[in-house]
């Protein structure tokens, strides 16, 4: 009975996701136009990833330098935002919590990212400055973590504040102490997220670098990159390939990130 | 910090988050001309509806209510889909006992971190089989089997705070699950299940590669494919279409925020749902 309930789910599943995953990593072994049968080159498109594609090494460093831009600006943004939030009390709280959370849901699409590029019309034709403008596109979205940020900061007990205060502890040191260890979880949760989305951002990119990740592949991302390779070219095995150590890039980042929580990740039930 | 402060600090803020798209509206009512001449005027000296005139021409030789009912569809087929598959699959989850019922839920919560693009190729290649490139199907057949395990994951957590002793009643009054589904924990499930409306709405208005990658002919385009056809133009003549158009797309997201704001944030601060 239960397999009733969950049959589209586990269908999906099956034939939407596990299937798939294993294919794409056959055909990364491959050399596939979607037209002729896959032939079978073993190693050849990863040891062409890294050993003879300019191009490729490009965007893995215009993405790296994107998600090591966008999310910690993101999430200063949102951080700092939520505390001025926190301590404003009453009425204007909800009012300023739905109107900064607005870009969240706005900034996600075509029709903003085009507005984007007009108002930095100037910088988006500058390679040195084109990244810049879709950096600061994803800070512009601070809003779906400053929410997070405000609930956490919320569930912080009064009375720990109250005895800081008696204790003459000021602002900075009440934030430093109390403040941010126990918004800790919270920024974790918040960090791998945006970490994960970071990594996987194409429609900002693909609008404002005008679907070619220039000028001068300053805004070429993975995500375009593989688009490029796998939907214009259509090859198909060398884009599978890039999928995969993309997956792989971003489990090993997780982990990263998982491992050094317990250095700065301070949950309450601690011993 | 003093009140007052914190609250000019706040209009502040409030300011830069709200001028790109008070500069959007400002531009897409801005005669062509004064575009050109100076394109960063935020309150126009003359305002015209020209722009609004040429977005509903539309663009490609399909007009922008092609557009519009393409994007109404695949969107209503995918809000349908997550909220009927997503709860199906959520019910069994969180109120039906069965033994693989844990590591499938586990494996739930790991394909929601799962970059899309790792299933991307194999999924095109069999849709391109079955000659389904350039039709809705690949953009919905996936939301009718679930694949948005997020808000699985969602509705799981909603259903498992609802009492077990209504299961229990339901039972001795001799309803099976599926009844026990439908009448009892459904109804009492619509919080989640608008949030996950609203949300899968939202995105997929929003959505771009997917439809990038499945969309071929003008006729078939959404609204962003639609608004694509502006990003190769380089003539500044057409700058006032597209930024009608673009502000024309974003208004059903609006109306969406401004009516269900409650649900969306609190849907954001409970489940940490990315926005």
């Amino acid at each position: 009975m239960p397999y009733l309930f969950l049959g589209p789910w586990l269908l999906g599943a099956i034939g939407l996701t596990v299937a798939p995953m294993v294919v794409s990593l056959y055909l990364s072994f491959t050399d596939y136009d979607l037209f002729n049968e896959p032939q079978w080159v073993g190693l050849d498109n990863y040891a062409k990833l890294f050993g003879d594609d300019p191009r490729y090494l490009h965007s893995v460093g215009v993405t790296l330098r994107y998600v090591a831009w966008s999310v910690p600006s993101k999430l200063l943004l949102a951080l700092a935002v939520a505390l001025l939030l926190n301590a404003l009390r009453g009425k204007g709280q909800a009012f300023f919590r739905s109107a900064f959370y607005a870009p969240s849901l706005l900034g996600a699409s075509v029709g903003l990212a085009l507005a984007w590029r007009a108002i930095f019309d100037t910088w988006v034709d500058t390679p040195d400055h084109a990244l810049v403008t879709i950096v600061l596109l994803s800070a512009w979205q601070f809003g779906a973590p400053m929410v997070i940020f405000l609930a956490g900061l919320q569930q912080i007990p009064r009375d720990l504040f109250d005895a800081a205060a008696v204790d003459g502890a000021g602002w900075w040191r009440r934030l430093w102490s109390i403040t941010l260890p126990m918004l800790s979880p919270v920024l974790f949760f918040n960090l791998v997220l945006e970490t994960i989305h970071a990594f996987q951002a194409f429609t900002q990119a693909f609008v404002v670098s005008g679907g070619r990740g220039g000028p001068a592949d300053s805004t070429l991302f993975y995500t375009l990159y593989l688009y490029e390779r796998g939907f214009t070219e259509f090859r198909m095995g060398y884009a599978s390939a890039m999928a995969w150590v993309l997956l792989v890039a971003i489990a090993l980042i997780t982990a990263v990130l998982f491992r050094t929580s317990r250095y700065w990740v301070f949950y309450g039930d601690e011993r | 910090m003093k009140r007052a402060v914190v609250f000019v600090l706040c209009l502040a803020a409030l300011g830069l988050v709200l001028y790109p798209i008070v500069w959007l509206i400002s531009a897409s009512l801005t005669p062509v001309e004064d575009l050109v001449a100076n394109l960063r005027s935020l309150f126009p000296g003359r305002i015209t509806a020209d722009g609004y005139a040429g977005a509903l021409e539309g663009a490609g030789g399909e007009s922008f209510w092609t557009f519009l009912g393409n994007s109404t569809i695949v969107a209503s087929g995918a809000v349908i889909g997550n909220v009927v598959s997503c709860s199906l699959a959520a019910y069994a989850f969180a109120r039906l006992r069965f033994r693989l019922s844990g590591p499938l839920f586990a494996f739930a919560l790991v394909t929601i971190m799962l970059p899309a693009h790792v299933t991307l190729i194999p999924q095109y290649v069999v849709f391109q089989r079955l000659e389904m490139i350039d039709t809705f199907v690949p953009l919905i057949l996936p939301k009718l089997l679930a694949t948005d395990a997020f808000f699985v994951f969602l509705m799981v957590q909603f259903m498992r705070g609802i009492p077990h002793e209504l299961d229990e009643a339901a039972r001795i009054d001799g309803c099976g699950p599926i009844r026990t589904y439908r009448y009892v924990v459904l109804p009492l499930s619509r919080p989640a299940m608008v949030t996950t409306a609203i949300f899968t709405f939202i995105w997929t208005w929003n959505d771009f590669f997917s439809q990038l990658i499945y969309l071929s002919s003008t006729e078939n385009y959404t609204i962003p494919m639609g608004l694509r056809l502006f990003i190769d133009q380089t003539s500044s003549s057409s700058y006032g279409p597209m930024f009608a158009m673009s502000v024309l797309s974003l208004v059903p997201i609006g109306l969406f925020f401004l009516a269900f704001q409650r649900f969306l944030v609190a849907g954001v601060a409970t489940t940490g749902l990315k926005g």
